[in-house]
């Protein structure tokens, strides 16, 4: 307890220096509820950091300091990018980053059109039919078919064993429209107004005046749809049979999680474990699966608070 | 279903459903109604736009729902939809009558209730904390921090969990290291309610943080000053003040969480099936696609899935689900609180 011989020396000198933001009338602090505080606020930060740090230490670490430290690698020593020559050499990681980049990069371009035409149209106040067109979205966010019969749709629509299994089933996120729309619904009346009066058609509404005015919840929303198609795990699972067509979620599960040898990559396979640990190239897929989230993240971040809280809360 | 509709369509309440701005636009009068003729030509390129979403959500949603039916049949691929045997209520008779599914029933509302009491109040006290805190930096540094997991899917969380917690993990080898037996606490089914609400915590509470950090930022500073000046100290302000200004977002969440507390984690207990057994990790929505295509990962095998009986159980649940959440909603309007539509 340092902080307790600290405390009398703050009150012999001058009174403590008021914190900058802190109101007037906002008494200071106590010396323990400072440091319990701060304890309480580093721990979770390291709950947080801590597990992926190790990940991406561990990705670049070398098989000897894997093997020092037993497991995950906490403090880096002797980085190399071994690791990644070889996953990048056996196939399976780069077959499952072409698909994952594939279902993420057309899956959000599709689910977005799709999403803000639907948000637009249903925005207008007072247009044809949408009272029950709303329903007919809401209904779909209350009930739904279940599992199975879903997948015998999707089946019979022949898309198992298709890439579009992971798209077009979860391309429509009603919620995400509901936002969409609550925010289209305040944008710019007079603007539409003016525009509307000089000839401006819906579509050249939506263009050039609603879809500017709207850029932070429209970013945040394609950053909630790319997250979900990154992540794309259970339509893999339900309707990928063929592993040439797993995202790289599935491949995770499959050799990190559950510890299978990775084709290409085993004791026998080319380049084996000689010079790499297995540990170390499945926390390469792990950190592959990171990176693009954890460097798009700050971009949309400053725009989280507006873009969820006005439609996500009351949808 | 039928309630939703009855709901929605009474005049006086059907204005509610949606955006802020029809209250707003209740004020005006209202100009005379044109004929629906009149305005479909007038608002045609705005159905159309309607239409992509539409199509989608027939094919994937409410053809689904039509497909329903199987849990009524016995349904044979061969036979299809249309041509199997109807068999009415068997397969629910069947379904009700097997102990693995009250047991799948009763695990979900354990962790349900688990994730309830220990999961729920931790956003809570994360943002009094981060409330409190001057630097707006800090205060934005730290959302970033706990909200990244939100992005992260399931299948991380659990490996990430997997190579701390489990038999090879950081704890384990620490705990060899220092002469302590392995506990290995991912395969353990005693406390695998902990370990996915766990899990749950360390994924959601950034968003949890962001929606009450957001509450918190709503409520008027001058309370605070006009308290102070009378004399409350921090203490009493935070329950005179923050705890009433909260009120309506915790009925909030509080309602939600009730309504979807059937559904715990769908992707985590698959994911985690066959490391604690099925006796801890079967919940009502994973039993319908287990013991529906067969659980065969990664392969759904036609030959063997009973998939009629898989669509009974899922319909119980969406049944269930959809008691749950209109009763839900209909306590927070009893609370005088938006519930997840307005009413």
């Amino acid at each position: 307890m340092s902080t307790l011989t600290n405390a009398p020396r703050a009150t012999t000198t001058t009174p403590r220096k008021r914190a900058k933001g802190r109101a007037v009338w906002e008494e200071n602090p106590t010396v323990f509820g400072r440091f319990g505080k701060s304890t309480v606020i580093a721990v979770t930060l390291a709950v947080f950091i801590v597990p992926v740090w190790a990940v991406v230490v561990t990705s670049f670490s070398t098989k000897a300091s894997i093997n020092a430290a037993g497991g995950l690698v906490l403090v880096p020593h002797g980085l190399s990018l071994s690791n990644y020559h070889l996953i990048f050499s056996g196939g399976t990681v780069t077959q499952a980053l072409t698909v994952s980049a594939f279902v993420t990069i057309v899956g959000t371009a599709i689910s977005m059109v799709v999403s803000v035409l639907c948000a637009y149209g249903l925005s207008r106040p007072r247009s044809f039919a949408q009272r029950p067109l709303l329903l007919t979205l809401v209904v779909t966010m209350f009930f739904n078919g279940g599992i199975i019969p879903t997948f015998l749709v999707v089946s019979d629509l022949k898309l198992y064993g298709s890439l579009w299994a992971m798209i077009l089933p979860s391309a429509v996120n009603v919620f995400n429209i509901l936002i969409i729309r609550s925010f289209f619904q305040n944008t710019a009346i007079e603007l539409i107004e003016a525009a509307r009066l000089d000839g401006a058609n819906e579509w050249r509404l939506l263009w050039s005046i609603v879809i500017p005015t709207s850029r932070p919840v429209l970013a945040v929303m394609t950053m909630f749809y790319a997250v979900a198609y990154w992540g794309t795990f259970f339509n893999a699972l339900l309707y990928e049979p063929d592993s040439r067509k797993w995202p790289l979620a599935m491949v995770i599960y499959e050799y990190t999680y559950s510890g299978n040898q990775m084709p290409g990559m085993g004791t026998t396979g080319i380049g084996g474990l000689a010079d790499a640990s297995q540990l170390g190239l499945q926390m390469c897929v792990v950190t592959l699966s990171l990176v693009p989230i954890i460097i798009l993240t700050p971009f949309v971040q400053r725009h989280f608070a507006k873009g969820m809280l006005t439609g996500a809360i009351k949808g | 279903m039928a309630s939703i509709t009855t709901q929605e369509a009474t005049p006086s309440k059907r204005r509610r459903l949606g955006g802020v701005r029809e209250k707003g636009a209740q004020a005006p009068p209202k100009p005379p109604r044109m004929n629906w003729r009149l305005r479909l030509r007038r608002d045609k390129s705005l159905v159309l736009m309607t239409v992509p979403a539409l199509i989608l959500l027939a094919l994937f949603n409410y053809l689904p729902m039509a497909g329903i039916i199987v849990a009524f049949e016995h349904y044979d691929i061969y036979q299809g939809i249309l041509n199997s045997d109807f068999v009415g209520l068997a397969e629910f008779r069947e379904l009700l009558s097997n102990p693995d599914f009250w047991h799948a029933f009763e695990n979900t509302l354990v962790i349900s209730f688990v994730q309830l009491i220990l999961y729920f109040p931790i956003p809570i006290a994360l943002a009094l904390l981060v409330n409190t805190i001057i630097s707006a930096r800090a205060r934005a540094f730290i959302q970033a921090v706990v909200y990244l997991p939100h992005f992260f899917s399931f299948v991380l969380v659990i490996t990430i969990f997997q190579e701390f917690l489990g038999g090879a993990g950081v704890l384990n080898v620490f705990l060899n290291r220092h002469g302590i037996s392995s506990w290995n606490v991912m395969t353990n089914p005693h406390t695998f309610k902990y370990l996915v609400t766990a899990q749950a915590v360390w994924k959601e509470a950034g968003w949890g943080l962001i929606v009450f950090l957001a509450a918190l930022a709503a409520i008027d500073p001058a309370l605070y000053e006009s308290a102070a000046v009378d004399g409350a100290g921090r203490w009493r302000r935070m329950r005179h003040i923050t705890f009433p200004g909260l009120r309506g977002i915790v009925v909030l969440m509080l309602v939600l969480r009730l309504g979807n507390a059937l559904s715990v984690g769908f992707e985590q207990m698959l994911i985690q099936r066959q490391a604690v057994g099925a006796g801890a990790a079967d919940v009502l929505d994973t039993y319908s696609y287990i013991y529906g295509i067969g659980g065969g990962f990664g392969s759904a095998t036609t030959f063997g899935a009973d998939y009629s009986y898989g669509a009974a159980a899922g319909l119980f649940k969406a049944v269930l689900s959809l008691i749950l959440i209109l009763g839900a909603n209909k306590l927070a309007h009893a609370f005088g609180e938006d519930g997840l539509y307005r009413k």
